[in-house]
C-alpha cells in the first residue's frame, strides 16, 4: 500500500536514521504516524510497516498491543483520554470519567455510533501537577471538572 | 584453555572459560540454578527472574542467566535472600495459575510443578479469584491454555531463531500478556512441535498426544524415524502396543532435540485401520485373506517353479526396510533367485558421488563447519534437521551459508550468497559462487537430485578445485535411502534390468515388491507377471499383486538405517502390530519354505555379515548398540556407480509429504498447511 508523500518522506528518515540492520528500531514512531493518516494499524498497514522493517507482521503486533497508543480499530475523531491513576484519581479523576462515560453513553475502548467520539481511561499523563487531567487526541486539558467536561464536549461537537 | 576465570560457587572454587555464564559455570560443579527462560542454544531473556543470586558487593541479585564469569567473583545460590526470592517468584507465577495438575497434561513431568515442590512457598497469599482464559486452538497440533504460561519465551525464541518461521508472539501487556500464533487465531508454521516440548509447563500441548495418558505410564523408546534421510532419533512413548508421542527430550541422537513434524507426530500411520494384518492371496481373481503358511507356500511355489524353468525375475526394494533387509533380498535375488534385475527407488545419486569422493560430512559437521553450499533443495522444507544444523551453526558460529536453488528458500533470511537458477543449470550457479566459496577456509556441499551423473563428478572437480577442505552431502528422500544403494538393491552391473526396465519388460514371470510403490505412476507392462508385495497397506502395486504379506514398519522392528549423511543407526522395536512381520522375517520364512539356505535371517547375524562384507560398513558395534551414530567410511577404491544415474529422482517431498507412509498419517494431512510446496 501506499501513504501520502509526506508520511512517506517521514518514514524514509525515520529508517536512515537506524543503524544499518537496526531499521526495526524505528517501529513505534514508525506506526504511530501510520496511525496518525490512516486513523487505524489495520492488517494492511501493520502488513506494509512489518515488510518495510523485515520484521513479521506478528513481531508488530507484540508491539501494538502492548502500547496502549497504538490501535488497530479506529478511535473516534475526537479521542478522549481520561486518566485515573493515582494523583487523577484523588483529584476527581474516577468520577470524571464516570461522566464521560454517562455522557457520551460509550465505555472504555469505545467509539460513539457516529464515530465523532472515543473513550478510553488512561494511566498516567504525566500532568499530576494539574490532576485530574485528559487528552483529546494530543491536546491536553487539565484541572479538569465535570462541568468543564461538558462544555468541552460542547465546543468539540459544534466543531463539525 | 588460555582464560580461565577463577570464581567461588557457594563457597567451592570454579574454573570457567572468560564468557561463561554463571548459571553455566554452577552447574559444572553440580549446583544447579532453578530458571524457566534460560535454554542452552536460544538468546538470553532474563525475563523468569528464578535464577537469581547473591553476589558479593553486588547491590543487590543478579541473574545469573546474563551474568558472565569474572575474577575473583563471590557467588551464593543458597542464602536466605535467594530462597526468598525464588519463593516469591512462584507466588506470583501461581496467582493466576490452575493448581490442578492432577488433570492437565503436563503432571507429572512439569518444571513448574518441580520447582514449587523444590523452591517454592508451600502456600499462596493471593486469595483473590484467579483470572481465566479459555483455551486456543491454534492448529490441530498446537494447542494454547494461557493461564499455564509463565512467560518464558523459549517458545517464541525456539520459533524464531531455531526454526526461523517466526510463528509465535507475545501479544498485550501484563497480566494479559499471552502468546500469539501468527494468524491471530491460527498458526501457519511448519507445526514441527518444537514449541509444545520445549514450554516448561502445560501451556502448549499437542493435540496429538493430550489427555491420553500419564506420563510415567509409557515406555520410552528411542529409535530412528522412518520418514525422510535425515536420522533423526525420536524417542516414541508407547502404552500397551500404542504409540502415543514422539519427542526426543533427552537429546540422543545426531538431532539433538530437533524434530520435524514427522518425527514428532507422523508415527500414527503405524495405527491406521487400513493397515494390513493378515496376507492376502489372489483366488478366482480377488484379493483374500489367507493363513501365512498358505501365503508363503504360494509364494515359494512359484519362485521354485519360475527359477526351475530359468524364468525372468524382478526385485523391488525399499526406501524404508532395514540395512540388513535390504541385505538379505539383494542376496535371496542374486543367490537364490539368480536375477541381477534388482533396483529400488532412487531418490539422489549417492552411488556417483561414493565413486568420486571419501569426504563425506556428518550431521555434526553442518553445525560446525565454516561454510556450506545448498544446491538444488528446498532444505528447510525437504531436509529439515539439516536447514536446523545450518541455521544454528550461522546462529552460534556465524557460518556462511550460500544456496544455489530454483526458487526461494529459507535459507535466503541469513544467506551469505545466493544464486537463482532453471532446475538443471545448477553447476553454472554454483561456478557463479567460486569466488566467495574460494575465500572460505572449509565448505560442506549439499546437493539434490538435480546434480547427478556427470554432474556429481563436475561438483566435485569444482570443490577440488577450491583448493580448500570440501565435504559432501548427497540429499536423499527416505530414511533408509541411502542404505539401499549401499546395500546392493541395484541392477547387477551389465545386465541387471533398473526399475523402469522391470515394469516394461513384457516377459517377466515375477514381480517381488518389497516396501515400494512403484505401481502408483507406473504400469507393469507383463500382464501374466506374479506379483508378490510386502507392505504395510493395500498399495497401487498391493493391488495389482497375487500375493500381499503384511510388513511391520521400522517403529516394529530392529535393525539399522543409514541416513543420507551415512551415519549408521540402530532402530528398537517400540511395539508389535498383530498379523504384521518385519521384512527379514519374511525374508526368512520364504527361504525356509523354498528349502534354500541363505543364513540366518536375524538382524544380528545379518548386521555382522553386513559389516564383514559391505565395503564402508565396518562400523564399531558397541556405537550402534548404544544407539549412538557410526559413520560408514566411503570405499577405498571407488566403486563402478550401478545402473543408469539419471534414474535418480526426488519425489520432492515437502514438511508434510512422504510418500506412502505419509499418505496414511491422518496427523500429517490434518494440518491446513499439508501438503505445502517447495520454493515458496
Amino acid at each position: 500500500m501506499t501513504f501520502s508523500p509526506e508520511l512517506e518522506t517521514r518514514l524514509e528518515t525515520l529508517m536512515r536514521s537506524c543503524p544499518p540492520g537496526r531499521e526495526a528500531s524505528a517501529l513505534i514512531p514508525m506506526l504511530l504516524y501510520a496511525q496518525d493518516e490512516t486513523g487505524a494499524l489495520t492488517s494492511e498497514v501493520v502488513e506494509e510497516v512489518a515488510r518495510r522493517l523485515g520484521i513479521t507482521p506478528l513481531q508488530a503486533d507484540e508491539v501494538i498491543s502492548y502500547y496502549s497508543m497504538l490501535r488497530r480499530r479506529p478511535a473516534g475523531r475526537h479521542h478522549l483520554q481520561i486518566c485515573t491513576n493515582v494523583s487523577c484519581m484523588l483529584r476527581g479523576g474516577q468520577e470524571l470519567y464516570g461522566h464521560a462515560c454517562k455522557r457520551l453513553g460509550i465505555r472504555n475502548h469505545e467509539v460513539t455510533a457516529d464515530g465523532e467520539f472515543s473513550l478510553e481511561e488512561a494511566e498516567c499523563l504525566g500532568a499530576c501537577s494539574w490532576a485530574p487531567a485528559m487528552l483529546v487526541n494530543y491536546d491536553y486539558h487539565q484541572d479538569m471538572t465535570p462541568e468543564k467536561l461538558d462544555r468541552l464536549i460542547d465546543s468539540l461537537e459544534k466543531k463539525h | 584453555m588460555a582464560d580461565l576465570v577463577r570464581l567461588t560457587i557457594d563457597g567451592k572454587p570454579v574454573e570457567a572459560p572468560a564468557g561463561t555464564l554463571v548459571i553455566e559455570a554452577a552447574r559444572c560443579i553440580g549446583v544447579e540454578i532453578p530458571a524457566f527462560c534460560y535454554y542452552p542454544g536460544l538468546s538470553l531473556q532474563a525475563a523468569c527472574r528464578m535464577c537469581l543470586v547473591e553476589v558479593e558487593r553486588a547491590p543487590k541479585l543478579l541473574a545469573s542467566c546474563t551474568l558472565p564469569v569474572a575474577e575473583n567473583m563471590v557467588v551464593r545460590t543458597d542464602t536466605p535472600a535467594v530462597k526468598q526470592a525464588r519463593r516469591s517468584m512462584i507466588e506470583f507465577l501461581l496467582t493466576n495459575h490452575p493448581l490442578d495438575c492432577p488433570v492437565c497434561d503436563k503432571g507429572g513431568e512439569c518444571e513448574l510443578q518441580d520447582m514449587v515442590f523444590r523452591y517454592g512457598a508451600g502456600e499462596s497469599r493471593f486469595s483473590e479469584v484467579k483470572q481465566h482464559v479459555e483455551e486456543k486452538r491454534f492448529s490441530p497440533i498446537v494447542f494454547f491454555d494461557a493461564p499455564r504460561c509463565v512467560l518464558c519465551y523459549r517458545c517464541v525464541r525456539i520459533c524464531n531463531e531455531g526454526l526461523g518461521v517466526r510463528a509465535l508472539g507475545i501479544v498485550n501487556r501484563g497480566v494479559a500478556s499471552e502468546i500469539g500464533p501468527n494468524r491471530g487465531d491460527r498458526l501457519e508454521c511448519d507445526e514441527c512441535g518444537a514449541c509444545i516440548d520445549i514450554c516448561p509447563v502445560g501451556a502448549l500441548t499437542s493435540g496429538i498426544y493430550r489427555y491420553q495418558t500419564r506420563p510415567w505410564e509409557m515406555q520410552h523408546v528411542g529409535t530412528i524415524c522412518t520418514f525422510c534421510a535425515n536420522g533423526c532419533k525420536t524417542t516414541l512413548g508407547v502404552r500397551n502396543h500404542r504409540i502415543i508421542r514422539g519427542n526426543n527430550r533427552d537429546r540422543s541422537g545426531i538431532n539433538g532435540e530437533f524434530l520435524c513434524i514427522k518425527g514428532r507426530y507422523a508415527f500414527d500411520f503405524v495405527h491406521s485401520e487400513e493397515r494390513l494384518q493378515t496376507p492376502l492371496l489372489r483366488v478366482n481373481g480377488e484379493l483374500q485373506p489367507v493363513s501365512w503358511s498358505r501365503a508363503l507356500a504360494a509364494v515359494a511355489e512359484k519362485f521354485t517353479e519360475v527359477k526351475a524353468r530359468g524364468g525372468k525375475f524382478g526385485v523391488i526394494g525399499s526406501n524404508h526396510t532395514t540395512n540388513e533387509e535390504n541385505y538379505f533380498l539383494q542376496k535371496f535375488a542374486r543367490q537364490a533367485l539368480g536375477t541381477g534385475n534388482i533396483d529400488h527407488q532412487r531418490t539422489g545419486d549417492v552411488a556417483t558421488l561414493l565413486g568420486c569422493t571419501r569426504s563425506l560430512a556428518t550431521v555434526a559437521d553442518l553445525y560446525s563447519t565454516k561454510a556450506a553450499l545448498v544446491v538444488g533443495s528446498d532444505l528447510a522444507q525437504q531436509h529439515p534437521l539439516y536447514a536446523f544444523q545450518l541455521r544454528a551453526n550461522w546462529r552460534h558460529h556465524q557460518a556462511r551459508v550460500y544456496t544455489v536453488t530454483e526458487g526461494p528458500v529459507r535459507e535466503d533470511q541469513y544467506s551469505a550468497g545466493r544464486a537463482r537458477v532453471q532446475r538443471g543449470e545448477e553447476l553454472a550457479g554454483v561456478e557463479r559462487l567460486r569466488e566467495q566459496l574460494k575465500a572460505e577456509p572449509e565448505l560442506v556441499i549439499l546437493f539434490g537430485d538435480a546434480i547427478q551423473g556427470e554432474a556429481v563428478r563436475k561438483l566435485v572437480a569444482f570443490g577440488d578445485s577450491l583448493g580448500i577442505p570440501v565435504k559432501y552431502v548427497c540429499l536423499l528422500d527416505y530414511s533408509n535411502s541411502r542404505g539401499a544403494a549401499d546395500m546392493g538393491l541395484t541392477p547387477e552391473p551389465g545386465g541387471g534390468l533398473t526399475l523402469p526396465e522391470m515394469l516394461a519388460a513384457w516377459d517377466l514371470d515375477v514381480l517381488w515388491v518389497v516396501g515400494a510403490n512403484p505401481l502408483k505412476n507406473g504400469e507393469l507392462a507383463a500382464d501374466g507377471a506374479f506379483v508378490v508385495v510386502q507392505d504395510l497397506f493395500l498399495t497401487e502395486t498391493a493391488r495389482r499383486a497375487d500375493v500381499v504379506l503384511p510388513a511391520a514398519s521400522a517403529y516394529e522392528k530392529s535393525g539399522t538405517v543409514t541416513s543420507a549423511t551415512g551415519e549408521v543407526q540402530a532402530l528398537r522395536a517400540a511395539l508389535k502390530v498383530m498379523g504384521a512381520k518385519p521384512d527379514l522375517e519374511i525374508f526368512g520364512l520364504i527361504a525356509r519354505e523354498m528349502g534354500i539356505d541363505l543364513g540366518v535371517a536375524m538382524p544380528e547375524a545379518v548386521f555382522e555379515e553386513i559389516r564383514q562384507t559391505v565395503r564402508g560398513y565396518n562400523v564399531p558395534l558397541p556405537v550402534i548398540a548404544a544407539g549412538g551414530a557410526a559413520q560408514a567410511l566411503a570405499p577405498e577404491a571407488p566403486v563402478a556407480a550401478a545402473g543408469r544415474a539419471d534414474l535418480a529422482e526426488s519425489a520432492r517431498n515437502t514438511l508434510f509429504t512422504s510418500g506412502t507412509l505419509g499418505r496414511y498419517s491422518k496427523a500429517l494431512n490434518s494440518v491446513e498447511e499439508a501438503p505445502g510446496g517447495l520454493y515458496r
